[in-house]
């Protein structure tokens, strides 16, 4: 067989990984992405070894190990989504933008009508302060409310 | 140009490939049985990892997964690594996608067709992966276009052979492997239990918790509470 085959699928499983890394919306897709790239690698990986005649089989034990990590890896990553559901609501990443640095970073582009009430209200009857505020102000008040 | 050479081969259209032949070497504009089964599987592959990143149907997406880890456990098995074929079956469609099925119930993502699938940097994300797609199997074929793969004599991956290799060369990295995994499953329980300080309600308007969002004020909680 040439070699050619298995390592251009590879490459184009590859690519079709990075595409849904870069493009999916929900947390759990972008999981489904990086499964698709790791067995682009494991089919690399058991090509060569195959095309090597290895005495080691170093290419088949790495394949192995790739998918035991591959299997922690959604396990885990499948808790931090979870955590993340039960805590903000949302699987989307690109709302999670705590951690951005700038104040127009964190006001979300859908947002923009109906203002931060949904993402940051507080449960226990304080609506006034979460729905009067405007949109732009929205940035301070998080970071004031993260350093008391 | 190196992928030049092939312009002489009087039977490159019929792959329709631009890949160069050897000459001398059996094969390639003639390719075997083994090689059209690949060729066929890789297809399916494609196609099904195609569908997985841009159906706007969630569940779909993990059942097009399934489909797409089949074939590439075909694949394996056509180039002779049965064990490995095996283990991706078991572990990828047995349990990856049902833990991915399950993710997807728990964040109670829509059954039917969903608009944001996608988020805005669609057409980046199709220009980054283009030109990867291009650079890379442009490098890959223009490496490899005289190798050949000898499929011929025994299987280098049958179930005798890996356990040889496994446990006679690669003992101490398996058992190391088991304490990845053990410690995977501890901090998938850390990261899922329910911590008692969460919960409690701080005194204040300030320090209070967040609220579950606007999915459903007592969705996530009260899901999270049964199980």
């Amino acid at each position: 067989m040439h070699l050619a085959y298995p390592a251009v699928l590879a490459a184009l499983l590859f690519c079709v990984g990075l595409y849904g890394v870069l493009a999916r919306r929900n947390a759990i897709l972008v999981l489904m992405s990086v499964e698709l790239m790791l067995n682009a690698v494991n089919l690399n990986l058991v090509a060569f070894d195959v095309w090597l005649r290895d005495t080691l089989h170093s290419g088949q034990a790495l394949t192995l190990f790739t998918i035991a990590i591959a299997a922690a890896e959604i396990g885990i990553g499948l808790a931090i989504v979870l955590a993340v559901y039960r805590n903000r609501g949302t699987s989307a990443i690109d709302r999670l933008r705590d951690t951005a640095e700038t104040d127009a970073a964190e006001t979300l582009p859908d947002d923009a009508g109906t203002g931060p009430s949904g993402t940051d209200a507080a449960p226990n009857g304080d609506t006034t302060t979460a729905t009067g505020r405007p949109g732009d102000n929205a940035g301070k008040n998080k970071k004031a409310e993260a350093t008391r | 140009m190196p992928l030049s050479t092939a312009a002489g081969a009087t039977a490159s259209a019929t792959m329709g490939t631009t890949v160069a032949s050897a000459g001398d070497h059996p094969g390639f504009l003639s390719p075997s049985g083994v090689e059209i089964a690949f060729l066929l599987v890789g297809l399916v592959t494609l196609g099904a990892a195609v569908i997985t990143v841009t159906t706007r149907q969630l569940v779909h997406a993990a059942l097009w997964l399934v489909v797409a880890l089949g074939g590439l456990a075909v694949e394996y098995l056509l180039l002779t690594a049965e064990f490995i074929a095996w283990v991706q079956v078991l572990i990828y469609v047995g349990s990856v996608v049902v833990l991915l099925l399950f993710g997807l119930m728990l964040t109670r993502a829509p059954i039917g067709r969903s608009p944001d699938a996608d988020s805005g940097n669609r057409w980046v994300a199709l220009g980054v992966a283009a030109a990867a797609a291009t650079a890379l199997v442009w490098v890959v074929v223009d490496a490899f276009r005289t190798t050949w793969i000898d499929l011929d004599g025994p299987a280098q991956g049958s179930t005798e052979v890996t356990g040889a290799f496994l446990f006679r060369n690669w003992v101490l990295p398996f058992e190391a492997l088991s304490v990845l995994l053990l410690a995977a499953l501890v901090g998938a329980i850390v990261l899922s239990r329910k911590h008692d300080t969460d919960t409690t309600v701080r005194p204040g308007p300030s320090g209070s918790p967040r609220s579950p969002g606007p999915s459903g004020s007592s969705g996530p909680s009260g899901k999270e509470e049964r199980s």
